[in-house]
């Protein structure tokens, strides 16, 4: 990189050592976002945001303070540390246990994410016109509405730590997606490609260049109409085959939040929530069935959730989170990972300067398994096959969870039968991952890039690589 | 003038000389002191504090629009923030639905403003996380305090300039009793009219209120919900049906001047004191009427949805209300009239908050509800939504709680809900109520409704 900012913190985590800190840690990030909309054929909304900052975090005795400011000059910076050292003597007012931090292996580092065509280089209108014919094409194809977007964020960040990290990286992600609306008799259809959201990555414009947005286009709007006079999902107990993208969010919502240490502690309880899960029972606890395997993994190259180092300097590193049904890993942070006596950290993250790093989710995906969505569907006699999220909800512990899908199929003696409109299923976390009994090879790795925690609130990205899978005994076609 | 009038108007005069007499610019630029003392386990566990300057310009040029937005207000941050923005509206396709800018309109009111909340330190908070600690007497608790102040300047090339300022103090915390949560918040102008200690006896005495809970089968229930869970309810009315992008995309159920909610149900969004007296386009904010006595009467617009519906802008642009639609954060569901020394005090004993507990009297059999949880929309147009009870059910039988209930999930279509002749009472006391998530609040009473589709429990 042209330019470092190991100065600016290294100063903040001196400043903050003088003011009394026993560890100190400063990020400094550079970000620039840009974001286009398009509705109709016709582009609504572009911004083109800047924000670079410093952000730093202080432990005096067991207590935490965090501060941060748009100011890279070195008086800020020094300020900085001290106003994050004093907000943590502040805290010792309502003092908690002794804190320790699990080693990372300090060391100065420099990691780029993979890039073959710099987002931000590409033009405005070459942009601008994707969404354009993207959405003009669903519209003529008979969309009442039909919306598409974009998003690009080009981040660069410095870390020091008194532990001695110098660690800078890179990291470009971008990825787009299109939506078309049918408007019926008191309700809405809606399909989307390739995702609810869109398909994101850390990648360059090329992942967008990979989606095929305007051939798809049509074809939106003629499922979006069609659901518009498909019979509803039946409503009762059967098999259930979901699609790839929306076993992404099902892994996300009911294994990845679960598997979080900060709350298996306790510490979201008031707010993202608690977990289900017991640290007595790691190891042994039967999270699903023997098909059943999940890894946390940053180091995937173009997943969302990559990263070379976390946001606490501890470097990538693939660990198991569910090894053939069994719980045996967390994502966890450097003082959490001591309070829980795990030797591991790694999976800490903050949404920008100004934003305290806490435990997030990275690469959290399920291992391929042996078949094809062809097979289970042939080997299926009764069920739905649904997929693309529409809507999603979890209880605070984790366990008790509703989606929605954009589209469900009837399955009939193992073939895809007809389209079945606003299918939803319900079920209990560890009942519904034991019920897995065939899974698909076809693994995409799903990019999440509006995964909210933390207060004040942060939005991360996060990887699910998933494929298509079947699940039995599961309530569908809940209604309100 | 304000260090922030000052700066927006000096980025509309440096985008004047680079873009040329005929570019339209609109600039907010914008501080915010955000301070958030936060705790688990009884101890507080993050504690952080940021103060941003944020630029945010818009640009009209040629028929062509962009925006951009930078903390870096330095000579050179600036500098780059008109020209990437010039340049991003040159390489825009045509902007068909350019709602022009907002011209000069002096501000509604000038809203109180409390300067010793806008400068509160850590200890002020630490101090009220103490009091809501050693209240719950015990129990393991979890929340945070919050903090906040903000001052804006706008300046646009129409003439519009406007400049305020306004500051905010929120409390929300839990308290937890072999596995039975009781919260109590509130949001205020004054860090002083928050009392950690009452606080943090109201969330113990409903986690003292919650052990043993029992199943109930899914069904339809009658029930009064406590204002925390009211305020989700508005939250989503705000987002889905008050949108004026989604009104004009017929995506929301609003229809105006139709009888759409009981004759009980009145709301207006006030965010005057709430959050800065103007919008993103410069648009003075106040009190919108959305329904009266039941009757749907308007929605939430910024320049461009206004233009679209054939209305004006209500004051409610935001950063990405030309995508999202403009939505009112300030929504209050006003209280039934207060008889005269009807209202009654706080206390720590009980699940009944003092705001629902008239209503709870006169539900014959039913749930009583503190709040809601992960609430996300299945159907928009008829806003049929799914989440979870959170922190504390009680089933009601002849006015008086029987048993705790454990948490369900529910599948309701919100709107119908608060039909006509759907809700059985309303609370007299609204309670100002914090957003969990963002800086918006929302004014809510409890609430006895007919009707509650609950779709399963903790069984699945």
């Amino acid at each position: 990189m042209s330019v470092d900012h190991f100065d600016e913190a290294g100063t903040a985590v001196q400043a903050a050592l003088d003011a009394g800190a026993r560890y100190a840690d400063a990020r400094v990030m550079v970000r620039r976002t840009e974001t286009m909309s398009a509705r109709d054929g016709e582009v609504e909304d572009l911004s083109s945001d800047e924000s670079a900052g410093i952000g730093v975090r202080a432990l005096v005795g067991s207590s935490w303070g965090f501060y941060a400011v748009p100011d890279l000059s070195d008086a800020a910076a020094r300020a900085a540390g001290r106003r994050a050292a004093e907000i943590a003597a502040a805290s010792a007012l309502v003092p908690g246990p002794a804190i320790d931090l699990v080693p990372t292996g300090a060391g100065t580092a420099s990691w780029a994410s993979q890039c073959e065509i710099d987002p931000l280089s590409v033009p405005l209108s070459v942009k601008g016109d994707l969404l354009v014919a993207a959405t003009a094409a669903a519209r003529d194809a008979g969309a009442d509405l039909a919306e598409g977007i974009y998003q690009i964020w080009d981040t660069r960040k410095w870390f020091a730590s008194s532990d001695g990290h110098r660690i800078d990286q890179h990291i470009r992600e971008c990825g787009a997606g299109i939506t078309a609306s049918a408007y019926g008799d008191g309700e809405i259809q809606r399909r989307s490609w390739p995702s609810h959201r869109g398909q994101y990555g850390t990648r360059g414009w090329e992942l967008v260049d990979e989606l095929s947005l305007t051939d798809n286009a049509a074809r939106m709007a003629d499922e979006a109409r069609a659901l518009l006079t498909a019979p509803l999902c039946p409503s009762g107990e059967t098999t259930l085959i979901l699609g790839g993208e929306q076993l992404a969010l099902q892994i996300h919502e009911s294994v990845g939040h679960a598997i979080e240490l900060d709350r298996i502690l306790g510490w979201e309880a008031a707010f993202a929530g608690t977990s289900w899960l017991d640290l007595d029972q790691l190891g042994t606890l039967r999270y699903g069935s023997d098909l059943m395997n999940i890894t946390i993994d940053p180091t995937i190259p173009g997943a969302l959730g990559s990263f070379g180092y976390d946001d606490e300097g501890s470097p990538a590193v693939k660990r198991d989170a569910v090894r053939n049904g069994r719980w045996v890993g967390v994502l966890a942070g450097r003082d959490s990972a001591a309070m829980a006596g795990l030797d591991y950290a790694g999976s800490v993250r903050s949404d920008g300067w100004a934003r305290l790093p806490m435990v997030r989710m990275t690469n959290v995906g399920l291992e391929p398994g042996p078949h094809t969505l062809d097979e289970i569907i042939a080997a299926t006699d009764d069920g739905v096959l649904m997929d693309i999220n529409r809507s999603w909800s979890i209880d605070d512990r984790r366990l008790n969870f509703q989606f929605g899908c954009e589209i469900g199929y009837e399955v009939k003696n193992g073939k895809r039968g007809r389209m079945l409109r606003n299918p939803t299923y319900t079920g209990i976390g560890p009942k519904f991952w034991q019920s897995m009994d065939m899974l698909s090879s076809e693994t995409v790795a799903w990019g999440t890039p509006n995964c909210g925690k933390g207060q004040p609130g942060q939005i991360g990205h996060t990887g699910h690589p998933a494929a298509p899978a079947r699940f039995t005994g599961v309530r569908v076609g809940v209604r309100g | 003038m304000s260090a922030e009038l000052d700066l927006a108007a000096r980025v509309v005069e440096l985008t004047r000389r680079l873009a040329g007499p005929g570019a339209e610019a609109e600039v907010l630029a914008a501080h915010a002191a955000e301070a958030l003392t936060r705790f688990a386990n009884s101890a507080i566990h993050q504690n952080v504090a940021d103060a941003t300057t944020t630029v945010r310009l818009r640009l009209h040029l040629d028929g062509r629009t962009a925006g951009g937005s930078t903390t870096v207000t330095d000579a050179a941050g600036l500098q780059s923030l008109v020209e990437r923005t010039i340049a991003a509206s040159r390489l825009s396709p045509p902007d068909q639905a350019w709602p022009g800018l907002t011209p000069p309109t002096p501000l509604r009111s000038t809203p109180t403003f409390d300067e010793a909340t806008a400068a509160a330190g850590p200890h002020e908070r630490a101090e009220r996380v103490r009091d809501f600690v050693r209240a719950a007497g015990g129990l393991e608790t979890a929340g945070f305090c919050r903090t906040t102040y903000s001052s804006g300047g706008f300046a646009n090339t129409a003439g519009q300039a406007v400049e305020g300022r306004a500051a905010e103090a929120a409390m929300d915390g839990i308290a937890r009793l072999d596995g039975a949560d009781g919260v109590a918040r509130r949001a205020a102008s004054r860090l002083a009219e928050l009392d950690g200690a009452a606080l943090g006896t109201r969330a113990a005495a409903k986690a003292r209120a919650g052990g043993r809970p029992i199943e109930l089968p899914p069904g339809r229930y009658e029930v009064v919900l406590e204002p925390t869970a009211v305020a989700d309810i508005l939250d989503n009315l705000a987002s889905f049906g008050f949108n004026g992008k989604a009104f004009a995309q017929h995506q929301s159920f609003a229809e105006l001047g139709a009888q759409q909610f009981d004759q009980a149900v009145t709301i207006t969004d006030e965010p005057l004191g709430a959050t800065l007296p103007f919008d993103l386009e410069g648009t003075p904010r106040g009190t919108l009427p959305l329904v009266g006595d039941g009757t749907t009467v308007a929605v939430s617009h910024d320049r461009t949805s206004a233009a679209e519906a054939g209305a004006t802008s209500t004051g409610h642009a935001g950063v990405a209300s030309r995508s999202w639609g403009p939505i009112a954060a300030n929504l209050r569901l006003a209280p039934a009239p207060t008889p005269t020394g009807n209202s009654t005090p706080e206390t720590g004993e009980g699940p009944t908050a003092a705001s629902a507990r008239a209503l709870v009297s006169g539900m014959r059999r039913g749930l009583l509800i503190t709040d809601f949880w992960y609430t996300r929309v299945l159907d928009q147009k008829s806003l049929v939504i799914t989440g979870l009870t959170r922190n504390g059910v009680w089933l009601v039988e002849d006015g008086e709680v029987t048993a705790a209930v454990g948490n369900m999930r529910f599948t309701q279509s919100y709107p119908q809900a608060l039909g006509p002749g759907a809700v059985l009472g309303v609370g007299a006391e609204a309670i100002a109520l914090p957003d969990r998530w963002s800086g918006v609040r929302y004014t809510a009473p409890a609430l006895h409704l007919k009707s509650w589709n609950l779709t399963g429990n903790a069984s699945g």
